[in-house]
């Protein structure tokens, strides 16, 4: 069986890619490595942006967009999904999301960086409530699914993308997937840096290793943006709307300390300074009130009592920041092609410059479904000759997974795994400087060195999850270099990246930072932005 | 603290045993499951991603009734079971494809749709809306023990979130796809509304839905048998 288009990742991206692809009569496969909702996007909170109200307009959103992109936007693309926003909300509505309302009309709230309030929301559950939406209108349109198969590489001939290889996570038996178009929808890389991420387990951006291992460019991967308001403990997020409804943050001594409305990489930058003083930092949603807080953010409540075993009605919150939305991924235009024919990305993996140098809360949800159905769109124009027949690829996979039971496993790749993310978050996180990063890309070279005297414990080949997180922990290590890499050659501050080295930033550097595998020799450079 | 755990893999003999487990407690399940597998044992297999009840991966019984892992908190001697009903494929893992399967069957979907409602029309679907289909009703249903057909909790909720949705033309589609192995053959036990994590009442949206399918003209098979003009005696 050869699809018209298979899609790899079943958030919100990949299934209004799907539905689209549907819509044009393909035959559609969506893969997961999970079961189809059980994505990154159920976790989204705080809402989807679009110039709706009369106090708006497309203007304004594309105006703060490009602001806090800090000149890394293509204006093109970010005037594209701005102007296609309300649209987009309104066939969201036509297919039965439930938004919350305020009378017969949309309710919107403002978020960070916003000039208006400009996010669609559904309760605090805006991201589970569009991903289950778009799952409900792929099972009417019949949309196929492969669940618990893990994405080990892109199938290439001569630089066209043939299909992929997977894991079949029940049997670990590595199977080929075929298909004229193959679009990475996978999710970003934020969980790299661990228990210092808001994100789920599984962001570890394996369609990213596959696309760079395929010979595609990623591009802009130093720019990783912190949430401010993640729980001290857990690192569980505290949506901006808290904020947006008139959350303070607080030093111990109950004083405030920054605009609670400024950008994520403002506040984080604001946080992390009081957190190296040593003093600590707090979420104070006391002022919200028992009504409201239950009515737009019934989630935050019962979190902060499981991992704070705090009641934000009762006290302030202890927060820090953490690893929440990677802006890089694979370089993509605006019909999310790749360098790659046949190849296509949407959603957090891809980078299609709508962010820039840092994104804008509810512009995330917006580029999923906007670029999601556009690029589900390009997809099923292409026409790549792909044969039955058992790849090269396909056969290597096989052999790789096989031999990975038989490794020595003399050394435990989750304490590394734990040891690096601390690294990461330390060194290469909020605030970066030369030399701790290059002693981060050495302790990342080392572990690449040591890969194969790690291994797996568990021998069996059924549902083996130790498995799955050692070709997670293989991606993380590689995708950790071309990150740091970036991060080292952009020599000043710019949006959600930070060096304390040099604090400013500079013209010559309004260039996107390329990186790319020859041969499996990484390589780097800057593109100017045209 | 002390966790027992039943352990379960097909190709081993006997296939299911239970495993006792040493934790640090104070956190919740969920990372004492991490704990166990990162610390102590590599083999423990269970399903997680979000941490924060929203994805519906990791669903397990505990002391037999239905928990999300990462919002419970474990206590001294919790025994940790896979979910019921839903086949189990390693440990604490369950096949999810069967039971998904039933959404499709109950129509849980959009079928003649507009845009725009009210903020009280959106009321109405707010709870059905907050699932997140992590099975722990389908696990709690006594009715998969007679009729393994039965569409369950979760796929009549979601079809009932669909036929209480204003913007939804067509209910009558919804009702006549939730009649056969439907709504009739639950016994409003309630135990999916007791289990549920996220406050929705399988229960309750049943019962609506046999009112509804009642003014679309379906009758109640079981009370038909009575020959007594549908009067329950």
């Amino acid at each position: 069986m050869i699809y018209d288009v298979a899609i790899i990742g079943s958030g919100i991206a990949g299934l209004s890619a799907a539905l689209r692809a549907k819509e044009l009569g393909k035959d559609v496969v969506v893969v997961t490595k999970k079961y189809p909702t059980q994505a990154q996007s159920s976790m989204a909170q705080g809402g989807i942006n679009a110039a709706l109200s009369e106090s708006d307009s497309v203007e304004a959103h594309i105006a703060d967009t490009l602001r806090s992109a800090a000149g890394l936007a293509d204006e093109e693309v970010v005037r594209y999904v701005c102007e296609s926003a309300p649209e987009a909300i309104e066939w969201l509505d036509s297919i039965g999301t439930p938004f919350s309302r305020k009378g017969n009309a949309i309710a919107q709230r403002p978020l960070g960086g916003a000039s208006a309030a400009r996010a669609c929301y559904a309760q605090d559950y805006t991201g589970l409530k569009i991903l289950h939406t778009l799952y409900d209108n792929c099972l009417k349109a019949g949309v196929e699914f492969m669940s618990e198969k893990f994405l080990l590489n892109i199938i290439t001939e001569e630089n066209v993308a043939k299909g992929v290889t997977l894991l079949d996570i029940r049997t670990s038996q590595v199977e080929q997937l075929l298909a004229k178009a193959v679009v990475l929808a996978t999710g970003g890389y934020a969980k790299i840096y661990g228990d210092f991420s808001t994100n789920g387990h599984g962001s570890y951006g394996e369609g990213l290793a596959a696309a760079m291992r395929a010979g595609a460019v990623l591009s802009d991967l130093e720019f990783v943006q912190f949430h401010p308001t993640a729980l001290a403990k857990s690192s569980i997020l505290i949506s901006e709307a808290a904020r947006g409804l008139g959350a303070k943050i607080i030093d111990s001594k109950g004083e405030r300390f920054c605009d609670e409305l400024a950008t994520r990489d403002e506040l984080a930058r604001a946080i992390w300074a009081k957190l190296e003083e040593g003093d600590e930092v707090y979420l104070d949603m006391r002022g919200l009130g028992e009504e409201v807080l239950m009515r737009e953010l019934p989630q935050e409540r019962k979190l902060a009592r499981i991992y704070e075993g705090i009641d934000p009605l009762q006290e302030p919150v202890p927060i820090r920041p953490a690893a929440h939305y990677s802006m890089g991924g694979v370089d993509v235009d605006i019909d999310g092609k790749t360098s790659i024919k046949g190849l296509f990305a949407c959603g957090e993996c891809a980078n299609a410059k709508l962010h820039g140098a840092n994104r804008l809360g509810g512009n995330s949800l917006l580029e999923t479904v906007v670029l999601g159905r556009r690029t589900g769109e390009s997809a099923s124009g292409s026409r790549n000759e792909v044969e039955e027949k058992t790849y090269e690829r396909t056969r290597i996979d096989s052999d790789f997974v096989r031999a990975v039971f038989g490794l020595p496993n003399q050394i435990d790749f989750m304490e590394r795994q734990e040891f690096l993310s601390k690294v990461l978050y330390n060194n290469a996180g909020i605030v970066r400087e030369e030399l701790a990063m290059k002693g981060v890309l050495s302790v990342i070279r080392q572990h690449q060195r040591e890969l194969a005297f790690m291994g797996i414990r568990d021998k069996s080949p059924l549902y083996n999850t130790e498995l799955v997180r050692f070709i997670e922990y293989g991606n993380i290590i590689e995708l950790a270099e071309a990150m740091v890499v970036a991060a080292l050659q952009r020599n000043e501050s710019r949006g959600a990246h930070y060096r304390k080295d040099h604090p400013e930033p500079k013209e010559h550097f309004k260039a996107h930072s390329h990186v790319w595998k020859e041969d499996g020799v990484l390589c780097a450079d800057f593109k100017e932005v045209p | 603290m002390r966790l027992r755990i039943r352990r379960y893999h097909p190709h081993f003999e006997p296939p299911s045993i239970d495993m006792e487990y040493e934790i640090s407690g104070g956190g919740t399940l969920l990372e004492a499951l991490e704990e166990i597998k990162q610390k102590r044992d590599r083999t423990l297999s269970f399903s997680s991603m979000c941490r924060s009840g929203v994805c519906g991966s990791c669903a397990v019984r505990v002391n037999g009734k239905e928990e999300l892992a990462c919002t419970y908190k474990p206590k001294d001697g919790d025994y940790i079971e896979p979910l019921s009903v839903v086949g189990v494929l390693r440990d604490l893992i369950g096949d999810f494809n069967s039971s998904l399967a039933t959404l499709k069957k109950a129509q849980a979907y959009p079928v003649q749709m507009h845009s725009g409602m009210s903020e009280e029309d959106e009321r109405h679907i707010e709870r059905q809306s907050d699932c997140i289909l992590c099975h722990s009703c389908y696990s709690s249903c006594p009715v998969y023990e007679t009729n393994s057909s039965f569409l369950g909790p979760f796929a009549l909720s979601r079809a009932y979130r669909y036929v209480a949705d204003s913007r939804e033309e067509n209910k009558k589609a919804h009702i006549d796809a939730v009649v056969q192995n439907g709504i009739w053959d639950c016994t409003l036990c309630g135990n999916c509304t007791a289990v549920c994590p996220q406050g929705i009442d399988p229960k309750n949206d049943i019962l609506v839905l046999q009112s509804w399918a009642a003014k679309f003209g379906h009758v109640n098979p079981n009370l038909g048998n009575f020959g007594s003009f549908g009067l329950e005696f």
